[in-house]
């Protein structure tokens, strides 16, 4: 009792704390918060509910990727492509697969640009039934969420059939794929295909139909057709802000240069494009059903041949290490324009990597969307954009405002290692 | 305040306290089969409890301590009390004679409150958001709550007169139902359906969770809460949704079995206990176990609107119909046949 006596002259204290709820509050979204899946500091300044500052800090899952790479021979470090990101690990590969190419000038057969676009298609539709669910549970519709894991998981299990692997598929290979699809799998795909057919239907009748869906996304985290150019969005963003733009289109790589692909806008299924948080979401649904119809030509005019240019490693290697020259590659990731630049200078390794993901170029947007928008509906708007965080980052900045590199963290993460086994000895 | 009285009273919190966790265990398992997801076993709240009362509590730096911890002492407290005056299984508030419905309002108001004002004191933003949006919220959907037991008890009022129209009492209260015509009947099903509709609020379920949405504000006025204290506000919140349900089949469903069926009195409690259960169970069902399967949360604002003019207008329109069935009601009859 005489503890409580000796602290109640603070409740005035918790008095002005709920009167000071007017003015500007710092709240931080991350870098660790329930409703973000990867690490990323947003600091929103609210007054009341309404957002009045975005402030974006990246660099927490940096790992220096890029250096790596330029220690390792290009197959070795294909593999380390592959895990720039759990997600988009048909994309990294195959631009820096076809980063290469281009400073080797090495022919890729014809069947194995059909068997990568079949590859990144399924990664698609992967991916963008990943970010349905996601986007339902950011406003708290788990049902959805459970729905469409349900439904990729069909997907995953036929990327495993094909590759062996459920994420981390290893199946891109410099100069080509490392394995064929055969005619009884390719049955299997488009099984696959018809199952995904139904799952559209019914996606849109969720996402179209759905009330509170509606509620919570429509004519919040807007992005102009202008600032979409202006900001430079890519990808499903910024098509859904009105911007046809996709490297599908526009630079095609792969098999895409056979197939007629044109990008879409929300108009596809809507009437008109506002550029909202319900439009990016459409976006992805219709990206889906494209997705669909894709593999589904790949497969109907795809030719017989070889599947890779070299199939001997050693002597690719030999060759690689013989090339000077630049290469950049740009392909179509799920979640928009993806830059590989690779430079050789005959030797074991690239002496330069340079990975631009898409995220990075959408993380440009997030200000103008969410500034005047509720506190409520930041973790949809962040969620909208799809941000990949372990593609994104790059760098990383230290408290000070210095940049650490990986030679550093390196040097640290030694440091660390030493201490904690000198501990335990 | 006799020793029985006491025993009896222990006795029916710990049962409520029971009935509570294990009917969100049941709320767990069904939501998740309706999102074909296998689901935690029933008695998860429970082991989840269990768990909180052994970690540590924590309470941060910034917190106004004493009201930080006193809060979840004060929510329980309330929303146990609350079993005290409301009929119970069938049988009679322990403390039919000295409530009423007005202070069964209040106590179903205090937990809530108790929990915006310890997120307030906590110090953490979200916490202070959580609390706000929590404090909004009651304020849209008390109002409407009010005007469903007001209207209730008019119509007691007029319809039996010498009947104490707040009173809690069972035997005094016949079923609304069985004293009005098809007017009243229509009125009567309006305010069930926005008492029903005031439910997930109550509860703190979706679509009205916001003030704890988790991938929002993390978890709101509870974001600081941990070990023994989340364990109380845990309960609290459980309590909460079993503690209205109870309410609303008091209001709306207060019938026996006895009059339906005939039963051997000596086993009749035991009958009564679990006809009572059904019917909580059917009334958290419809309110609490769909509609957070196939809803989205809405914002504060939304949700706000949608009590103070959707639900409070029907809830009006509830209360119209019932004086239109007792002024002009008999004439309309009686024109008609």
């Amino acid at each position: 009792m005489k503890r409580v006596h000796q602290n109640l002259p603070k409740i005035s204290t918790m008095v002005k704390r709920m009167a000071d709820n007017e003015k500007k509050v710092n709240i931080p979204i991350g870098p660790i918060h329930p409703a973000l899946k990867e690490p990323v500091q947003i600091e929103v300044s609210v007054s009341g509910e309404r957002v009045t500052d975005v402030n974006i800090t990246l660099g927490h899952v940096h790992r220096g990727i890029e250096w790596v790479g330029t220690r390792r021979n290009p197959i070795q470090t294909l593999y380390i492509a592959e895990r720039v990101c759990g997600i988009c690990n048909i994309c990294h590969p195959m631009a820096f697969c076809i980063a290469i190419e281009n400073a080797a000038n090495i022919a890729v057969p014809e069947r194995a640009e059909y068997l990568r676009t079949i590859f990144a298609e399924l990664e698609r539709i992967h991916s963008h039934l990943l970010f349905l669910g996601v986007a339902a549970h950011e406003m708290g519709f788990d049902s959805i969420l459970h729905y469409t894991w349900l439904t990729r998981e069909k997907v995953l299990d036929v990327v495993e059939m094909l590759t062996g692997n459920r994420i981390t598929k290893g199946i891109m290979m410099i100069g080509g794929v490392r394995r064929d699809i055969s005619d009884s799998q390719a049955e299997k795909i488009r099984a696959a295909m018809d199952y995904y057919e139904k799952v559209y239907g019914k996606m849109c009748n969720i996402f179209l139909d759905d009330k509170t869906i509606k509620m919570r996304t429509r004519d919040i985290g807007f992005l102009s057709k202008k600032d979409a150019l202006r900001f430079c969005a890519v990808g499903p963003t910024a098509r859904a802000s009105g911007v046809k733009k996709d490297i599908r289109q526009d630079y095609p790589y792969a098999a895409y240069p056979d197939i007629d692909i044109e990008a879409l806008t929300p108009e596809f299924l809507l009437k008109e494009t506002r550029g909202d948080v319900y439009d990016r979401v459409v976006m992805r649904a219709i990206e889906i059903k494209q997705s669909i119809d894709i593999v589904r030509e790949c497969l109907k005019e795809m030719p017989s041949g070889p599947i890779v240019s070299e199939p001997v490693l050693q002597k690719l290697l030999f060759n690689l290490k013989q090339v000077q020259g630049e290469g950049v590659a740009l392909v179509e990731a799920p979640r928009g324009e993806l830059i590989h630049y690779i430079k050789m200078e005959k030797a074991d390794a690239p002496s330069s990597w340079k990975i631009r993901a898409p995220t990075y170029a959408n993380l440009h947007v997030l200000r103008t969307m969410l500034i005047g928008s509720e506190l409520a509906d930041v973790p949809v708007i962040v969620a909208s954009i799809d941000p990949c965080m372990s593609c994104a980052n790059r760098a990383i900045i230290a408290d000070k405002g210095a940049l650490l590199y990986q030679e550093k963290l390196r040097e640290l993460c030694i440091g660390k290692t030493r201490r904690l086994r000198g501990a335990t000895k | 305040m006799t020793p029985i009285f006491i025993v009896n009273a222990f006795g029916l919190m710990l049962l409520a306290i029971l009935i509570a966790l294990i009917l969100n265990g049941v709320e767990r398992k069904v939501v998740a089969r309706m999102q074909s997801r296998i689901g935690p076993p029933i008695l998860q709240p429970i082991i989840d409890i269990k768990k909180l009362l052994m970690k540590e509590n924590i309470v941060p730096e910034t917190a106004v301590k004493w009201v930080f911890n006193t809060m979840p002492f004060v929510a329980i407290s309330t929303a146990l009390v609350f079993f005290l005056y409301v009929p119970f299984a069938g049988q009679n508030a322990l403390l039919k004679n000295q409530g009423d419905l007005i202070l069964v309002l209040y106590l179903l108001v205090i937990p809530p409150l108790a929990l915006a004002i310890g997120g307030f004191a906590s110090g953490s933003n979200f916490a202070s958001i959580g609390a706000q949006r929590e404090l909004v919220l009651m304020l849209s959907y008390e109002f409407v709550l009010a005007t469903i037991v007001f209207s209730l008890s008019w119509l007691y009022s007029v319809t039996t007169p010498n009947m104490p129209v707040f009173s809690v009492d069972l035997e005094a209260r016949p079923s609304p139902w069985l004293i009005v015509g098809p007017f009243g009947t229509v009125g009567i099903l309006l305010l069930l359906i926005t008492s029903l509709a005031v439910m997930p609020a109550k509860a703190g379920k979706l679509p009205h969770d916001m003030s704890e949405a988790k991938t929002e504000i993390a978890d709101g006025a509870l974001a600081e809460y941990s070990g023994l204290n989340l364990a109380l506000l845990y309960i609290t919140q459980a309590l909460r949704t079993f503690g209205f349900a109870t309410f609303i089949v008091f209001l709306f469903f207060p019938c026996n079995i006895e009059q339906f069926f005939g039963f051997d009195p000596f086993f009749l409690p035991i009958f009564n206990f679990f006809f009572f259960l059904a019917k909580v169970f059917a009334v958290m069902f419809c309110s609490v176990f769909i509609v957070s399967a196939v809803t989205a949360r809405f914002r504060i604002d939304q949700a706000s609107a949608f009590y103070i003019f959707t639900i409070f207008t029907i809830s009006l329109f509830g209360l119209l119909l019932l004086i239109l069935d007792f002024f002009i009601g008999g004439q309309l009859y009686a024109l008609f046949g």
